[in-house]
């Protein structure tokens, strides 16, 4: 869990060039992250990459906090 | 219809030669090279190892990370000179009507190195496709007259030029006829280009349109020499505020220089090379000097497209003693590509600037590393060997010519009001 949260928490900090004590788990990334829609398209990407794992469009809509992207992550991390 | 008056109220330059105007000026009239070694990837195996590349540029100097990021290299180096052209012009955004105020840009290829990255982040995969989301808004052409007027809020015409190595003239004379026609108060105008990469490099080696000099770079672009073997590529961004002379006046305005006239013409000959007795040469000047109403004795220097290849360089010759008769002889010609390298889309931005500084300070820049006459070259002409010259400089005429048979001529005058 902790390294999950870590490398989402560095991965969200180097893509929306924010700072690490913004990122906190109900952070929303467009309402409080300054993400808009093709950020978190590309924050989707380097998820599936950094835990090599597939996430579906549909479900994808339905990350949109940081908090949100762990529970998945952790949830169907290989 | 009476045509409005065209003045350049602004200017900012990126270039192998200087990152500012101030600084660029000073490089092209003490005679710098930019030419080195690549630094941006390793050259070793290519045919040509060398270019004139932008140098001590730290992009988050200029731009926020995050927003750095989502541009390619080429819309960082016209949101640099476009800032500085802003600055530089003095024309408050909250003061203007921004309905009223265009950007219109130009670039040859566009995001070159982002379009050579995501290829090659898909081909080395196993076919699942995981493009970037900012691949396409990054890597096309016209992206960087958008990101400019987001920048300052220009809600005026905006769109790209791309006409190759004759893409920011165009650009340029697209700004001059829209303000002229008094459809803008003002545009930013100008290009930007960033090809020194793998597949710039490799792409132009191919063509075999590259000088190899590789044991002398700085020596390698030489226009006009008996011994010249190609151009050098180059990269960076040249931005102008084009103005309509009397909403300038009303605030007050700086102005170096008015821009009197454009000409566009094609060659019809060739993909690459030009035609041999300049005809498509001959034929912008001529349109350029119709359009500002001048005869060609009124022009004291010409800014040539002078790439330092062997077939361009004998054809612009013939073109120019075609247009201007004896009178070539009076002129100041000169290739300030012997300094800059061939800036491509963003070349007649650059070389536009010189012709404006030339008309404003009476100084012609020089054509360097003139070694040999060729004897296929007048040698009577004055080409502005090697350094500097101070004379008169009443008006100037700008030349670029693009891959495909696209020309460009513009021609900037000293301001008289």
């Amino acid at each position: 869990m902790s390294d999950i949260n870590s490398k989402v928490v560095a991965i969200i900090v180097d893509k929306l060039g924010v700072e690490e004590s913004e990122v906190n788990a109900e952070a929303s990334f467009t309402n409080d992250l300054g993400a808009d829609s093709l950020d978190t398209v590309e924050l989707i990407m380097e998820f599936e990459k950094e835990f090599n794992i597939a996430i579906p469009d549909d479900q994808a809509e339905n990350i949109q906090t940081v908090g949100d992207a762990v529970t998945y992550i952790t949830e169907n991390a290989k | 219809m009476e045509l409005k008056r065209v003045v350049v109220t602004g200017l900012g330059a990126l270039t192998p030669i200087g990152n500012t105007v101030e600084e660029y000026w000073t490089g092209l009239i003490s005679g710098k090279s930019g030419a080195a070694q690549i630094q941006q990837f390793d050259a070793s195996k290519f045919k040509t190892n060398f270019a004139c590349e932008v140098k001590n540029f730290n992009v988050t100097d200029h731009i926020d990370r995050k927003e750095a990021r989502k541009l390619d290299q080429f819309s960082q180096y016209a949101m640099v000179s476009a800032t500085e052209a802003m600055a530089d012009s003095g024309l408050d955004t909250a003061e203007c009507n921004k309905d009223r105020i265009g950007v219109i840009w130009g670039s040859g290829i566009g995001g070159l190195k982002t379009f050579q990255d995501e290829a090659q982040n898909f081909f080395s995969g196993d076919g699942t496709p995981r493009f970037n989301p900012f691949f396409i808004p990054k890597m096309i052409a016209d992206i960087a007259a958008g990101h400019i007027s987001i920048k300052y809020g220009l809600r005026g015409p905006n769109y790209v030029t791309v006409s190759a190595c004759a893409s920011s003239t165009n650009a340029i004379i697209d700004a001059f006829n829209l303000i002229r026609l008094g459809k803008a108060d003002a545009i930013v105008t100008g290009g930007s280009e960033a090809a020194v990469n793998e597949m710039g490099m490799g792409g132009f080696n191919a063509l075999k349109a590259l000088s190899t000099r590789n044991d002398s770079p700085e020596t390698a672009s030489r226009p006009f020499d008996k011994d010249r073997d190609g151009f050098v590529l180059g990269e960076g961004s040249g931005a102008l505020i084009l103005e309509d002379y009397d909403h300038a006046m009303k605030r007050g305005a700086k102005i170096y220089a008015e821009l009197v006239g454009g000409g566009m013409s094609g060659d019809a000959y060739h993909m690459t090379a030009p035609h041999p007795e300049g005809i498509g040469a001959r034929n912008v000047m001529l349109s350029a000097l119709e359009d500002a109403n001048m005869d060609a004795t009124e022009i004291d220097y010409v800014n040539v497209h002078g790439t330092s290849t062997p077939l361009g360089d004998i054809a612009e010759t013939k073109a120019i003693k075609s247009v201007f008769g004896e009178h070539a002889y009076n002129l100041n010609i000169s290739s300030t590509k012997s300094m800059t390298g061939h800036l491509l889309g963003a070349a007649g931005a650059i070389e536009a600037i010189a012709c404006i500084l030339a008309v404003k300070n009476d100084i012609v820049p020089p054509t360097i590393n003139h070694v040999t006459d060729d004897p296929e070259i007048d040698n009577k002409l004055n080409f502005t060997f090697n350094e500097a010259q101070k004379r008169t400089v009443n008006a100037a005429l700008s030349n670029t010519f693009g891959f495909g048979g696209h020309n460009t001529s513009a021609i900037f005058k000293k301001f008289k009001g």
